[in-house]
């Protein structure tokens, strides 16, 4: 953002080659997304470096179930968008804690063969959460091939659990506290089926049922005590 | 030397310091560096020898006699310019190359006395003209219209530029950090290595005609392939070892756990040692361990000790003879505080309830018999586990080959461990006009040797595409 800014990873939802854009969506949640949201159009970011990781994993599974959580509902939507084009049926789930926070409803039906919303207080769609509905698909008899998370990394530790049991993969994309983003530094170190992976070259994308989310919810809380630090400079 | 000795001072002129009490609280340089008179004092030890051990000694072979005479002379700028015939960046190698094992090590004069301070020769020289209106900057040479790519900006990248622009070719340097300098920006600390000092040597690279795109990460932005497509002839890889090693022990994902990249990369790069400031925070620690012997682990440890800490352990699980790191280095570490376990392995880091360290459990070592490396192997002595409280623990164990690169160029071959294979004279890989040379191949090593190796892979890409016509 500036010369005393840091680096954080975001999660493209669209691009455009021909145009030469490419479009984010993020929430406030740091002093980077905040320094971020002040900007207008024609402003510009100091650095900008990507794409990084290895591409979602895309083919033609049969029946797909996508899912996106709160702001992650923007990166699942591409997902969404090539699973539909690679052939497979698409249904989505998407929530969101009320409804004037639910984003790209209208761009997920777009590619989506049927779209369930939820929303934590019931203002919109099914009462409850992401899992609430996945679970009553399952329960219901669906069966799937493949389900895709995008969330709160507690939304895909229980997306993961309701779909264990079913033996369906499971595929999560998580969010790491990252640095460099290049395999340099290990701080987005996750344990997946018991091995040490970097979530910015391994991944982001990794198998929900072998993701130790709790280490990474751990993980995910380092530095809250400097946010808090760095809001209160700020006011 | 004909009676000359007799005049000759045994002991080298010595560099001022920052006293150890000032100095950690500060992330200023700690040598300060020769005036004129001391570094003439310096130059006039050299016994300018006929066939100078020290030339040999140089990776880069410069020419030292010469140099050490012109700075005797008083031709402070005319001995940085013979300086980089041969080497585009003096004034970060006078600082961190390992003299005492190369140029010093071979000295005529060390033979009987101390060996001419040759580093801090070359320092100076380097200072002085960057101090004095900057460098000089060579005539343009004839173009030959053709591209180059260099992948890293780095000790390699930087030099493989630097030669291969001085002979006419149109060089791209592919960063894939947002500032160029690589290790030497992110890793190496600015108390030992002024970013001043980088950045300046880099603009002199720049001046040579060479182009830096930083935030470009080859293998994901482009792929190597794409590079030839996009019109380069050749390319040069010299993106270091940069993945870091873990040990393997419980408790290492703990939070309070860092790899020496991301501590050192945190403070330097992102000089989170200023936040808030700086948007990157750090955890600055009260009672610190860093795990390692080698320089990069003096470096994280008296980081360390300069952001606050009390306490800071280094635990190294041979005895001190057997440490990497340089002795300048050690001493420095052991006046600011810097606590040593040696014969010391750390066996698992224990967290409280949060997932935050608080202790490290370590056992005692003792020495068998020599190993591979010709170092006497370490052993657990049983029964002797102990437990250090400390609230940080930073890795500097080594790094490895980053797979992003290698992974995403079908056709690069690759050792067990990852690292490139190439032609040792001419950092040739099995993919045709693809060169590379430094830590990506070596594994990690020094600044001056990822040098010399990019100085032969330029000479031969030069080859190569002379050749091609």
């Amino acid at each position: 953002m500036v010369e005393e800014g840091e680096r954080i990873p975001l999660t493209l939802y669209d691009w455009d080659p021909k145009g030469g854009t490419i479009s984010m969506v993020f929430q406030e949640v740091g002093k980077t997304t905040r320094l971020l949201a002040k900007m207008a159009a024609g402003d510009r970011i100091l650095n900008l470096v990507g794409p990084l990781g290895l591409p979602s994993h895309v083919d033609r599974f049969g029946r797909v179930v996508c899912i996106g959580g709160g702001v992650g509902i923007a990166a699942i939507f591409p997902i969404a968008r090539a699973m539909k084009l690679a052939g497979n049926e698409v249904i989505s789930i998407i929530g969101a804690r009320t409804a004037d926070l639910l984003i790209l409803e209208g761009e997920m039906r777009s590619v989506s063969d049927r779209l369930i919303v939820t929303t934590d207080d019931g203002s919109k769609g099914r009462k409850g959460f992401v899992t609430d509905a996945l679970r009553d698909l399952l329960e219901g008899g669906l069966r799937a091939d493949r389900v895709v998370a995008v969330g709160p990394a507690v939304m895909m530790k229980f997306v993961s659990e309701t779909t264990r049991p079913y033996g369906i993969k499971t595929i999560v994309s998580l969010n790491s506290i990252m640095l460099d983003a290049t395999g340099m530094c290990g701080v987005c170190r996750v344990s997946v089926g018991g091995r040490t992976k970097f979530t910015c070259v391994d991944g982001p994308e990794f198998d929900g049922h072998e993701v130790d989310f709790d280490l990474l919810l751990d993980r995910l809380n380092q530095y809250v005590e400097e946010e808090r630090r760095i809001a209160a400079a700020d006011c | 030397m004909r009676g000359v000795s007799s005049r000759i001072s045994p002991k080298r002129v010595p560099m001022a310091e920052q006293p150890p009490g000032e100095r950690i609280r500060n992330f200023m340089e700690v040598p300060l560096g020769y005036t004129p008179e001391q570094a003439i004092e310096e130059a006039r030890r050299c016994l300018q020898c006929r066939d100078p051990p020290c030339v040999k000694g140089c990776p880069v072979e410069i020419d030292i006699p010469a140099f050490i005479r012109l700075i005797a002379e008083g031709k402070f700028k005319e001995a940085a310019l013979k300086i980089k015939e041969k080497n585009a960046l003096p004034a970060i190698c006078g600082r961190v190359c390992p003299q005492e094992t190369q140029c010093e090590a071979v000295c005529t004069l060390g033979k009987r006395f101390e060996p001419v301070a040759i580093g801090r020769l070359e320092r100076f020289a380097a200072d002085w003209e960057r101090e004095h209106g900057g460098p000089t900057i060579p005539n343009p040479p004839v173009k030959r219209g053709k591209k180059v790519a260099v992948i890293g900006s780095g000790p390699a990248g930087l030099t493989a530029a630097a030669d291969l622009a001085k002979m006419g070719y149109d060089v791209t340097i592919f960063e894939a950090l947002h500032k160029p300098g690589g290790v030497l920006v992110y890793g190496i600390p600015e108390f030992r290595l002024p970013k001043a000092i980088v950045e300046a040597e880099v603009e002199y690279v720049k001046s040579l005609g060479v182009e830096i795109r930083t935030d470009s990460v080859i293998g994901r932005l482009y792929s190597i392939q794409e590079l030839f497509e996009m019109g380069y002839s050749a390319v040069f890889i010299g993106i270091g070892a940069g993945s870091p090693m873990f040990m393997g022990i419980p408790g290492e994902n703990l939070n309070g756990v860092y790899s020496a990249n991301e501590y050192l990369t945190r403070s330097n790069l992102m000089k989170a040692y200023l936040f808030p400031k700086y948007h990157t925070p750090i955890k600055t620690g009260k009672r610190v361990a860093v795990i390692g012997g080698g320089n990069v682990a003096m470096d994280a440890a008296r980081t360390a000790r300069r952001l606050g800490a009390e306490e800071v352990y280094l635990i190294y699980r041979r005895s001190e003879a057997e440490m990497p790191a340089r002795i300048e280095e050690r001493e420095r570490a052991k006046e600011e505080g810097i606590i040593f376990h040696l014969l010391t392995l750390p066996v698992r880091i224990i967290g409280d309830e949060k997932g935050r360290v608080k202790a490290i459990e370590c056992i005692r070592m003792e020495l068998g018999e020599p190993d591979e490396s010709g170092r006497r192997r370490p052993i657990p002595i049983k029964g002797s586990e102990f437990t250090i409280e400390v609230d940080t623990v930073i890795v500097a164990i080594g790094t490895t080959a980053n797979p992003l690169l290698p992974r995403s160029t079908p056709g690069l071959k690759l050792t067990e461990d990852g690292y490139i294979v190439v032609d040792e004279e001419t950092g040739k890989t099995s993919l045709e006009g693809v060169y590379a040379g430094g830590d990506i191949v070596t594994g990690s090593a020094t600044v001056i040797s990822a040098m010399g190796a990019a100085r032969r892979a330029a000479r031969a890409i030069h080859e190569y595409l002379s050749g091609k016509g």
